[in-house]
């Protein structure tokens, strides 16, 4: 395939001289579903704002399918953080949800039937149609947020950028939002979500990219999203971080090894994955009690809420 | 006659004002406009100087350069570090006070007073006519506050979906393609352009009333940005009427009465606003605390 929605190389962004972002390089297949994972202040924001040409970087290159963001814009769509709008602007949702028509309108067309059209879809396809015509400030909080995912959608996009559409939304909402996700990645769209669950990530993405200051990792969920790397990631707080790696780890050799001790360390998950057609040797990496991480990880612990 | 010319140049000056000041105001750039009514003082007096007499397309270009190097300068200092508010605060103090001095050092060579400047004088509009081939076309204020109004009203009009896109969310903006810091200058340039054609009128100070005021009591009207601009060209116009008929009524400052009626309007406004207003918001918590207080018993 060779053409790649995002390569990042070498990317570096400075605020008032001060780097955020060093030398980050990655790239991302097509037809995937990405989470950008990271600390408060890892530069994830910033990111995505280097990469949409919103704030200027210091050095490195940004590739769209190959071309520059400014040839390739019309194919990206945004999803900002949402505090970052006022929410008290005098306008509706079926407005907000048409500003995500405005690129493909030219400098003098006027939004019109059309467009209205296409933005009641969005706001139907999140389940928002019948607040189409209600002030935004009188939405909830995860309301907002889909009016946001809908205006994205409006941008038919078939790469999209997304800064935590899952914050302050209930679970019900999340569960809408991650099978529309779901719905774009079946139609060959690529999406990068800014996320912080770590305990849902497994079961979110495909690929994840680990962001702290600079990349420390990149790539499939299942080799890129271990301990070793979320440490490096987040720093100390590994006892909480390897039980969230384990979690869905647990289950999955549950079925394999028929064993559900939740007491597991990292060679023993490795034993276990290569081992997946044979159950014995899973049962037998199970086995080896003197782990230097696992030792003093009260594992189990922290629940997956 | 008289009282017509003065009745529509107050709303002329109102009109144009509170349609930019809409978009300063949800922007949240209101004192940004406060600053380039300012700032605009040593334009105009330059421009006296170098003209020699009160021509006011030489005025005009003279503020708006002057309101566009405001604007840059505001930005240049908030980009090295400095608050907003302190940015705006230096620059515009800075450059009104070059402008009282460039003005009261060239008092004798020119006909131009500082109190004029300040705080305009809308009473003698209807005097100074604008003739041509023999003909008397009307005050000259009404002809160039009437082509302001006519820049602003088609300038928005055709890029109405940019300003509004702008204002609400500028990364979106950014990110679709919008150029949102030429769009931002135009914004700027038109309320340089618009205080400088208002401040013979209405003055350099209460064209601030006139930028803000209407904005901020349509704002509280409603939820819709094309009723809000409406509304604010509406209370212009009261504004400008009432204000009018006060100052005959109690002899006082033509300008100040007008504002003193838009503030007037905006207190109404922010008690009994059918949607914003404190009182409904008060009855409608009442309500709901009945209606829980019900629901218990
Ligand atoms: N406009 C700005 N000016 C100066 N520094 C900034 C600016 N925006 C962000 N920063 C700094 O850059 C760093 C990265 O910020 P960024 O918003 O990208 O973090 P993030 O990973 O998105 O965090 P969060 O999870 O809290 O959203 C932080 O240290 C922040 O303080
Ligand atoms: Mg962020």
């Amino acid at each position: 395939m060779g053409i790649y929605p995002l390569e990042v190389d070498n990317l570096t962004v400075a605020y008032q001289k001060k780097p955020v972002l060093s030398s980050v390089s990655f790239r991302i297949p097509s037809g995937k579903l990405i989470g950008v994972l990271g600390p408060n202040g890892a530069g994830k924001s910033t990111m995505l704002k280097a990469v949409l040409g919103l704030i200027p970087t210091v050095g490195g290159s940004v590739k769209i399918f190959g071309q520059s963001y400014k040839e390739s814009r019309k194919k990206v769509g945004y999803v900002p953080q949402r505090e970052s709008v006022d929410w008290d602007f005098p306008t509706n949702a079926l407005d907000v949800v048409m500003m995500g028509r405005y690129g493909h309108l030219g400098w003098f067309r006027r939004p019109g039937a059309k467009e209205r059209r296409i933005a009641m879809e969005c706001l139907a396809k999140v389940g928002m149609a019948d607040f189409a015509g209600r002030q935004i400030s009188q939405l909830s909080g995860g309301q907002q947020q889909r009016v946001f995912l809908a205006r994205a959608l409006a941008q038919n996009a078939t790469l999209y950028f997304m800064d935590e559409p899952f914050a302050g939304v209930d679970a019900t909402t999340e569960k809408a939002i991650i099978s529309l996700l779901h719905e774009l990645r079946e139609q060959g769209k690529t999406v990068l979500v800014v996320h912080h669950d770590l305990s849902t990530v497994k079961e979110y993405f495909d690929e994840v990219v680990l962001l702290n200051g600079k990349l420390v990792a990149a790539g499939s969920t299942e080799e890129t999203f271990t301990t070793a790397n979320l440490q490096k990631t987040y720093g100390g707080r590994i006892a909480m971080l390897q039980d969230v790696t384990n979690a869905s780890d647990r289950s999955d050799e549950a079925e394999v090894s028929g064993e559900s001790s939740p007491r597991r360390s990292k060679t023993a998950r490795r034993a276990g994955k290569a081992g997946k057609s044979s159950m014995t040797n899973a049962a037998d990496g199970v086995d080896i009690p003197d782990e230097a991480e696992g030792a003093d990880v009260p594992l189990g612990a922290v629940s997956r809420t | 006659m008289m009282d017509f010319w003065i009745i529509l140049t107050g709303t002329l000056v109102a009109a144009t004002c509170g349609i930019l000041g809409c978009f300063l105001v949800l922007r949240k750039m209101a004192m940004v406009g406060d600053a380039i009514s300012h700032s605009v003082l040593p334009g105009i007096a330059i421009a006296f100087l170098l003209g020699g007499s009160r021509d006011s397309v030489l005025m005009l270009f003279g503020a708006a350069v002057l309101g566009l190097i405001t604007v840059v300068l505001i930005q240049l200092l908030q980009r090295s570090g400095l608050q907003s508010d302190a940015s705006i605060g230096i620059v515009f103090t800075a450059l009104f006070a070059i402008g009282v001095i460039l003005i009261s050092r060239n008092a004798q060579h020119i006909d131009l007073d500082l109190d004029c400047v300040l705080f305009g004088e809308i009473a003698y509009v209807p005097w100074d006519s604008l003739i041509w081939n023999g003909y008397n076309l009307g005050p000259v204020a009404i002809w160039m506050l009437g082509g302001t109004f006519l820049i602003v009203l088609i300038t928005i009009a055709l890029f109405y979906k940019q300003f509004k896109i702008c204002a609400f969310d500028p990364a979106l903006a950014a990110a679709l393609g919008i150029p949102v810091a030429l769009f931002h200058y135009l914004l700027m340039g038109l309320v340089s352009l618009s205080t400088v054609a208002s401040f013979e009128s209405v003055g350099a100070i209460l064209v601030v009333g006139m930028l803000i005021v209407p904005a901020a009591t349509a704002y509280l009207l409603t939820d819709r940005l094309g009723l809000m601009l409406l509304y604010s060209v509406i209370i212009g116009a009261i504004s400008s009427t009432g204000g009018y008929y006060m100052a005959k009524l109690f002899d006082a400052s033509i300008a100040g009465s007008m504002i003193t009626v838009c503030g007037i309007l905006f207190v109404l406004t922010f008690l009994f606003s059918p949607s914003h207003g404190l009182i409904s918001r008060w009855t409608k918590r009442q309500q709901m605390r009945g209606g829980n207080l019900n629901q218990v018993i």
